[in-house]
């Protein structure tokens, strides 16, 4: 008979250990999947975790690409995180990042075409406060009716998703694009590019963004009292009642910080990678950045590491299907795989695993 | 704009129509949730249905064959929810949007070959002499025969959770886990089995989207219906009839936006497309904000894991 007993304290071993064990066991399922379909495993895993980094002809390219699709996956996570330590389970990322780039994108684009130095910054503000903005509905409406944030941030997605639709094809639309939807190209505007800080790696300003937040994430989780804070809200919400800590700021902060950054990776997209404020320049960041929070335990080391894998993914996914006919959906099922092989193997950080009679079997 | 065109007969019809397939997934949720379970994952669960449906149909020519399969996908899909929290204990929030993202890439990866596909959808099924009936008839009897399923199945889980021992134990599970466990009632089995009726229910719902609503296979096409199906569990506090009120009341918000649509309103086709989501935001608000009767209404142990210590 086997049985669970809960550990005292979760095992610092297996906190470290069932990421690992869950990207294995997800190679070998993913490797399944990928036979199944008709693609030889070893080579699709090959093509997905190897090739980008070192294939002679590709890594080149893809290399570079590591950063730039980490980037937006780290800053969003990061943000996340914070929210999820304390219980707070705003999914509804993907909107904060569409409106952080929309409204960055249209403070920017209503001084064109202006010449100044100062207008990426503006519009790195705006970014932020765009986000910051929409992640207030859910957080202000929890605070003040007690609504399920959930379902609130979740629904924004969908009204941010419209919205972009509206204004890439009006108020922002490219009066020199031919009618066509779509911003102008903000990555070829000089005020407002934002280009590779060092060339051929990738690393643009927001990739630089998102390796602050982690260091400040670090920082303010284990060395402040607001992340002390957080913590014990999310661990202990009764206990953090008593000692004083306002669930409500707690709520603010967190979806404040989170709609913060994630309009900021927006933001960053439509003048970097992206270029322009476009209805398809998403590509759900918002939602893969979930996977990274938990990939990395929450913790803003291991987000970093999480989003770099979760990058090599999504290039190697492409290659994938460039070289071996491997549908796109496929990649996003590994990784979602990749998540529930995460949370199932999670039990062993908290329990520990009993082999024999125990009194009564569960 | 002319209003005129929209006819109130087929319009209520379209309403039932529009309706059926959040009615299915919220109701077989509102059981999961009457159980203490927090399944996050219906969108997940209703699109995988919906691919897996339209792929038996459209090989067999046999759309009830597509919804049994819809069914069954559903509750297994469900079924990796159910072991990952009730046995693996994994939180149930993170557990749920892990089973939408796997159910969203699975669909589109099982879907590719089927884009743009055509397939038998349903007949109409004429209720004798009802369906005849001036106006009445063409309104609610001449339906295909899920949308009265789904209407068997709502009366079906009201008289269960108020009238049987089984439905009674379940309730005791979702309330306090611990004093039914002390009982002696088996918490985890009473729990995945709701959790795998959820999963069949919202197959259903999802097969009936692309099945007979669209009826199509495209990529992403549940657009947030296993979300809206969640928000109508809370809208309902957690009832069978109020289910199928929020349910069509939403369903009459799809439709009345489409026919506006149609009826040649002009400005921002967007704003109208947002407008469900965003009444569904405002019936949250209005819900919750009358606090002391929704803390009340919702299962006590809702969303807790349970791991038997003694």
């Amino acid at each position: 008979m086997i049985r669970l007993e809960k550990r005292p304290q979760p095992s610092k071993a297996w906190t470290v250990a069932t990421p690992i064990l869950a990207v294995i066991l997800t190679m070998i399922f993913g490797g399944i999947m990928f036979g199944l379909i008709g693609t030889s495993p070893f080579e699709a895993i090959r093509t997905i975790f190897w090739d980008p980094l070192f294939h002679p002809q590709f890594a080149n390219f893809s290399r570079p690409q590591l950063l730039v699709k980490a980037g937006p996956l780290i800053l969003i996570a990061i943000g996340l995180s914070i929210g999820f330590r304390a219980g707070i389970w705003n999914i509804g990322a993907e909107g904060q990042y569409i409106m952080g780039a929309i409204c960055g994108a249209g403070a920017g684009l209503a001084l064109y075409p202006m010449d100044s130095v100062l207008i990426l910054p503006l519009m790195i503000v705006a970014g932020a406060l765009g986000g910051w903005a929409w992640a207030m509905i859910p957080a202000l409406l929890k605070v003040k009716f007690g609504t399920n944030e959930i379902l609130v941030s979740l629904m924004l997605v969908y009204v941010a998703e419209n919205l972009l639709a509206s204004v890439s094809s009006g108020i922002l639309r490219n009066p020199e694009g031919m009618g066509f939807p779509g911003s102008r190209n903000l990555s070829q505007w000089s005020s407002s590019q934002n280009l590779e800080l060092i060339p051929n790696t990738g690393m643009h300003l927001g990739v630089l963004t998102a390796f602050i937040a982690v260091i400040l994430a670090y920082v303010l989780l284990t060395r402040h009292i607001q992340g002390f804070n957080i913590r014990l809200t999310g661990e202990a919400p009764r206990a953090a009642k008593f000692a004083g800590v306002s669930p409500a700021r707690t709520i603010l902060f967190c979806l404040g910080l989170a709609g913060a950054l994630a309009g900021m990776a927006g933001l960053f997209e439509v003048t970097g990678p992206a270029g322009q404020v476009s209805i398809d320049f998403g590509s759900g960041y918002g939602f893969t950045a979930i996977i990274v929070a938990f990939l990395g335990r929450l913790h803003p080391v291991g987000i970093l590491l999480a989003g770099l894998l979760m990058a090599l993914t999504y290039i190697g996914g492409e290659l994938a299907q460039l070289m071996l006919g491997v549908p796109g959906a496929s990649i996003q099922l590994f990784q979602g795989m990749l998540l529930f092989f995460l949370l199932g193997v999670d039990v062993l950080t908290n329990y520990r695993v009993r082999i024999g009679k125990g009194e009564v079997s569960t | 704009m002319d209003l005129s065109n929209i006819n109130p007969v087929l319009l209520i019809a379209s309403i039932m129509i529009s309706a059926t397939p959040i009615l299915l997934a919220a109701i077989g949720e509102m059981v999961v949730e009457k159980s203490g379970v927090l399944n996050l994952g219906v969108e997940g669960m209703m699109i995988t249905g919906a691919v897996i449906g339209f792929i038996v149909a459209i090989n067999t020519g046999a759309p009830l064959l597509g919804f049994a399969t819809a069914a069954i996908a559903g509750a297994l899909l469900s079924l990796t929810f159910g072991v990952l929290t009730q046995v693996f204990l994994s939180n149930q929030v993170a557990t749920g949007l892990g089973l939408t993202l796997v159910g969203l890439g699975l669909s589109s990866l099982l879907g590719k070959p089927y884009e743009g596909q055509k397939t038998v959808t349903l007949p109409k099924l004429d209720i004798p002499i009802l369906s005849d009936l001036p106006v009445v008839g063409r309104m609610l009897f001449s339906h295909d025969i899920m949308v009265y399923i789904s209407l068997c199945i709502v009366v079906a889980v009201w008289a269960f959770l108020k009238y049987t021992r089984a439905g009674l134990i379940l309730r005791a599970v979702g309330e306090s886990h611990e004093s039914a466990h002390a009982l002696g009632y088996k918490v985890i089995r009473v729990r995945l089995l709701a959790i795998m009726f959820g999963g069949a229910c919202a197959g259903l719902g999802g097969a009936y989207l692309s099945l007979v609503r669209v009826p199509q296979w495209t990529e992403g096409m549940t657009a947030g219906a296993g979300w809206i199906a969640l928000a109508i569990v809370v809208f309902a506090s957690w009832r069978a009839g109020r289910v199928l009120i929020g349910a069509y009341l939403f369903g009459g918000i799809t439709v009345l936006q489409l026919n506006l649509q149609a009826a040649g309103m002009t400005w921002g086709v967007q704003y109208l497309s947002m407008s469900p989501y965003l009444i569904t935001i405002l019936v949250l608000v209005f819900i919750s904000s009358n606090r002391s009767r929704s803390s009340h209404d919702a299962p006590a142990n809702l969303g807790q894991t349970f791991h038997a210590t003694r």
